[in-house]
């Protein structure tokens, strides 16, 4: 090859400016640094998280069991090991106060402390008070303080009183801020904070009431976190023991972000692609201009491949000039902003500059740029000098040769690699590249498909008389058409567009409107053995209760399967995440199916037996004879698999994964768990009964939790749509490109449609119509991919039913056309104002 | 209407070059008669096309008088000129100009649509029969040969029947035989529709078959 002419040529091709090459970069840039501000976000999370451990943990370190608080031997270790301990005591209850001659209950998420609390940071109060002195008893009474929604649900002001389960407390002051409310995650009830002594007469921390205790120790300084921890799991590794340290502080929020971050740098990813079809749009218009140029070249002796290098160190310069800017753009912008990111992030955000995440934007927007840009610099080295002049403007395109088809290929994979592993989530990038490449097939077939259909429409008989609609179909049937990069830049963003806005509202109907139909108004939780039959007559006894149903409850950890460590042998499975229910029953619970093998028989006292649901054990890979060693309130019981039933978790009934034989679970102590299928003014009446009656029992609207739910799909649907907002801009970005590279022709089109009468309003309603036209076919084509993709969303991952919602699927259709219409107007001004006699004879 | 086609009265066009203001046309006056043919040669940069623009209403004139089937061109402005070219003006370029994204039909059945024509479709395919284009009707620019593309472009300018025919160079592009055929179309039309028309050529031998010769040299007529 002709290396040094290859330089020659594109050093000389640099020197006459880059003007062309405005949008090529900015469609570059736009998507690298939409990847590398969310990738900046999420590294600055995940260092403020790592800075923050302690603050956010409350201690170094800290040791959690279920159910049961530590016992001496576990006491001892943790006093012996840590310089200070500190015990805090989670559960949910409800908070009740007098109003007159009503009773006002609402869930509370409580939080039993001691006089340690907090070992890190402080708890903000209103009025600023000490904690310890907010919770001091007064004149018998203990102190409490709450959250604000909390008090303001409760009508209570500060020195009311009010009671959790039969303790009364007086509210002392309101919670601003706790430092470690962070690792608590998002729970079902605001909070409210007590001394855990003065809960001793309460009734709710009984056998077997659901509550976990946390002892967060403060460790000499520098201590071997990793050695502390090995020791602790091994000294108490069969007492369901969960141990966490500052280093991951709180890994729920850490593996939240990481999710978050990940699914968002792919939706910048889609970003990437539409600015990749404005570089793959650009680079074809550039060599359209260039045909002269190359021609000449060819002519004079330069090879195929010569051109072909310097076309390529060109677009390689331009690349690199693109994924420089959008690096500089993302890691300048979150430190612009820093101030006002970390006021309204929930989280501890340390903003700097990263590498990690700005290596992540720059590597896909090379690559991305690469095989874009290959796919229509492959022209070049095809055509002859003579077909060049010939084919001018807008000659025949062909598609690529084998070897560049499978070199654009090769990118495209890279691409796909270097996204699964920068994410580390290789499932969901792989079903990511199949929803673009999908969505770029159908909308490729579809632009093709439009082209072909309005040429021949233009053409028929049916659209004589409309000269309007004639010439603008004629247009984008006709040659030169830029229908395939205008569908398929914008269509790619309104099909993200689409896809979310099915998939949240199919979510939302089926949460909102079809489980209320089928879920229980209420669940109801710690009932005690001896509050069983009370709670059944209250209920059944009442005319508006259609439905009770309770089991036994318990809760335990699968800890080993055959003896091995579960995690090794099943993965990482949500059943083997922390502990689930147990129940228990010596029949099978009415409608129970079972799908293989059988339930123990009636009164069986033999080795423990497990019934176990049956799709979550085919994920665990689990068969018939299986022994599963689960461990319940510290103590390790093993069972064999004795049968596998279907439950259905999706009418939020009472779903256990594991139901075992009652003697196996003989002695440990529990309590029951109910739901209730009744009228809206039942459930408020049943409330109130079952609240005087049994102040220990917590009851949990599935109202309320429905509301909250839908609350927080909301807050995750704005977010996902705003950072698809940039897949949109980038659309918009390739459609100015192609507008602009279009404009030449439109004005010539223009100059002769005046030439031959037409007067300036018509051709402003021809454009107009041509553009809408355009974005409308593409909004139409982004609704039939977002649909497909939506509805394998809706009904293959989430499992809900699809109803294909047309409101948002409208919205997206005028989205479509007023965006591809207003770059498009924006190149209107051109051709309207153009002198007819100067187009033309600049042509002659 | 008036036996007068066109009536150019001491008109001047004056453009903006890159070195200034440059006289492109100076104090032309200029009659001619409905159904007359007039060729037009003279140099290049002669001002030629400039003064066919300014007939076809392309051009505004800078000073003097421009009156045109006894409209004045010159206080029109720029839609109502597209108006009046459609109603009475059919102008055939040298690059023949027709719009790439259209077929040879559809080119010829624009004005006839954009003038509201009830058949424009029936119409221009009899127009593309009458210049020889019948079995071509379906094929866009690119498909066509030079010679083919500029009947297309006199059949395009003929189809709303216009008092005025304009033509730029027409055979400038095209080989003899083309060009003959060409002009033997220009002058047919022009008979049959008692059309005043302006020729500007280079080849004298064409402007000879015109009823008038008139040479232009530096902006006048001489």
């Amino acid at each position: 090859m002709q290396f040094r002419a290859a330089t020659r040529i594109f050093v000389r091709e640099l020197r006459g400016g880059i003007r062309g090459f405005r949008v090529f970069v900015a469609c570059l840039a736009l998507g690298v640094a939409s990847v590398a501000v969310v990738g900046t976000v999420r590294s600055s999370v995940e260092e403020g998280l790592s800075r923050e451990g302690s603050s956010i943990l409350g201690g170094d370190a800290e040791i959690e069991f279920s159910y049961r608080r530590a016992d001496d031997a576990e006491l001892g270790w943790m006093r012996s090991t840590a310089t200070r301990m500190s015990e805090v005591i989670d559960f949910r209850s409800m908070a009740a106060t007098e109003a007159g001659t009503e009773t006002i209950r609402s869930l509370t998420q409580v939080k039993a402390v001691d006089d340690a609390y907090p070992l890190y940071g402080e708890v903000v109060l209103d009025p600023n008070l000490p904690l310890a002195d907010a919770l001091a008893p007064e004149d018998g009474v203990p102190g409490a303080v709450m959250q604000p929604s909390l008090a303001n649900r409760l009508q209570l002001a500060t020195g009311d009183e009010f009671s959790l389960g039969t303790q009364p407390f007086r509210l002392t002051a309101l919670l601003e801020r706790e430092p470690d409310s962070i690792a608590s995650g998002p729970l079902p009830g605001p909070k409210t904070i007590v001394r855990s002594e003065d809960l001793a007469g309460s009734g709710l921390l009984g056998p077997g009431s659901l509550f976990t205790s946390k002892y967060r120790l403060l460790l000499d300084d520098p201590v071997d976190l990793e050695l502390i921890g090995n020791e602790a799991k091994s000294l108490f590794a069969d007492r369901g023991l969960q141990w966490r340290d500052r280093r991951d502080g709180s890994p729920g929020i850490r593996v939240f972000v990481e999710r978050v971050g990940a699914f968002l740098v792919l939706v910048g990813l889609a970003g990437i692609t539409v600015g990749g079809i404005g570089v793959s749009t650009s680079v074809r218009v550039l060599l359209e201009q260039k045909t002269a140029t190359i021609a000449t070249l060819k002519t004079l002796g330069a090879r195929g491949n010569t051109i072909l290098a310097a076309y390529l160190m060109l677009v390689g310069f331009m690349i690199l000039v693109g994924v420089l800017l959008g690096t500089i753009i993302g890691a300048a912008l979150p430190l612009a902003f820093s101030s006002v990111i970390a006021e309204f992030a929930p989280v501890p955000i340390a903003i700097a500059v990263y590498p990690f995440p700005l290596l992540e934007a720059s590597t896909y927007g090379v690559l991305a740029g690469l095989a874009f840009s290959l796919w229509s610099l492959a022209g070049t080295r095809e055509v002859n000098a003579a077909s060049l002049f010939r084919g001018g403007v807008g000659g025949v395109r062909r598609l690529p040769s084998p070897a560049f088809a499978a070199a654009v290929l090769a990118l495209a994979a890279a691409l796909i690699a270097a996204a699964s592993l920068f994410t580390g989530a290789v499932r969901l990038t792989a079903w990511t590249a199949a929803g673009i490449c999908g969505s770029l097939l159908i909308l490729s077939l579809a632009a093709i498909g439009l082209r072909t259909l309005l040429g021949w429409l233009a053409r028929t008989r049916l659209m004589r008389g409309n000269a309007l609609l004639r010439i603008a179909s004629g247009s984008i049937g006709g040659p030169n058409s830029d229908a395939v990069p205008v569908v398929l830049s914008l269509g790619l963003g309104l099909t993200v567009l689409a896809s979310i806005g099915q998939v949240s509202v199919n979510v939302n109907n089926s949460i909102s409107n079809d489980l209320p139909d089928v879920a229980p108004s209420f669940f109801a939780v710690d009932i005690q053995g001896d509050q069983l039959q009370r709670f059944v007559d209250l209920t059944e006894g009442h005319s508006d209760v259609t439905d009770v149903e309770t089991a036994p409850m318990l809760r335990g950890v699968i800890t080993q399967i055959n003896g091995r460590p579960a995690e090794e042998v099943a993965g990482n499975h949500w059943v083997l995440r922390g502990d689930r229910g147990v129940t228990y029953s010596d029949l099978p619970p009415e409608g129970t199916e079972i799908t293989e093998g059988a339930w123990w028989p009636e009164d069986y006292s033999g080795a423990p037996l497990i019934s176990f649901a049956e799709e979550e054990g085919e994920e665990l890979g689990l068969g018939l004879g299986d022994e599963l060693t689960v461990n319940i309130l510290g103590r390790d019981i093993t069972a064999s698999i004795a049968s596998f039933r279907v439950v259905d978790f999706s009418t939020a009934g009472i779903g256990f994964v594991m139901a075992m034989n009652p003697t196996a679970l003989a002695g440990a102590p529990h309590t029951h768990i109910a739901t209730v299928h009744s009228t809206e003014a039942a459930e408020t009446e049943l409330h109130r009964l079952i609240g005087r009656e049994m102040p220990n029992v917590t009851l949990i609207s599935v109202k309320e939790g429905i509301a909250r739910f839908a609350e927080l799909l909301g807050k995750l649907v704005a977010a996902v749509t705003y950072g698809s907002g940039i897949t949109l801009a980038t659309g918009f970005m390739v459609l100015i490109g192609t507008a602009a590279a279009s404009e030449r022709l439109r004005t010539y089109d223009s100059a002769v449609l005046k030439t031959l009468g037409a007067v300036r309003s018509w051709i402003l309603s021809y454009l107009a119509l041509r553009f809408a036209m355009l974005g409308a076919a593409a909004g139409s084509f982004a609704i039939l991919a977002g649909g497909v993709v939506g509805w394998a969303v809706v009904t293959r991952l989430m499992q809900f039913d699809f109803a294909f919602d047309a409101v948002s699927a409208i919205s997206i259709v005028v989205a479509g056309s007023l965006i591809s219409l207003a770059a498009g107007l924006l190149f209107a001004l051109g051709p309207l104002g153009a002198s007819p006699s100067r187009i033309l004879r600049a042509r002659d | 209407m008036p036996d007068t086609a066109i009536l150019l009265e001491k008109t001047c066009l004056t453009l903006d070059g890159n070195a200034g203001p440059v006289n492109v046309l100076k104090d032309i006056s200029l009659e001619v008669p409905k159904g007359e043919s007039v060729g037009m040669t003279g140099p290049s940069g002669s001002g030629k096309t400039s003064l066919l623009m300014l007939l076809g209403g392309l051009e505004r004139a800078t000073s003097g008088g421009l009156n045109v089937l006894g409209n004045d061109l010159t206080s029109m402005n720029e839609d109502q000129l597209a108006s009046f070219r459609m109603r009475h003006v059919g102008i055939v370029f040298q690059s023949f100009h027709l719009i790439p994204t259209m077929t040879a039909l559809e080119n010829v059945a624009t004005p006839l649509e954009l003038s509201g024509h009830r058949n424009a479709f029936e119409q221009a395919e009899s127009e593309l029969e009458s210049v020889g284009l019948a079995d071509r009707i379906n094929h866009y620019p690119s498909q066509l040969s030079g010679g083919e593309q500029q009947r297309v472009a006199i059949a395009r300018a003929s189809a709303t029947e216009p008092d005025i025919l304009l033509a730029d160079e027409p055979t400038g592009n095209l080989d003899a035989e083309n060009g003959e055929m060409v002009m033997d179309l220009l002058l047919g039309l022009s008979g049959r529709h008692n059309a005043a028309l302006v020729l500007v050529t280079h080849a004298e031998n064409l402007a000879e078959r015109c009823n008038r010769r008139i040479s232009l040299h530096d902006g006048r007529i001489g």
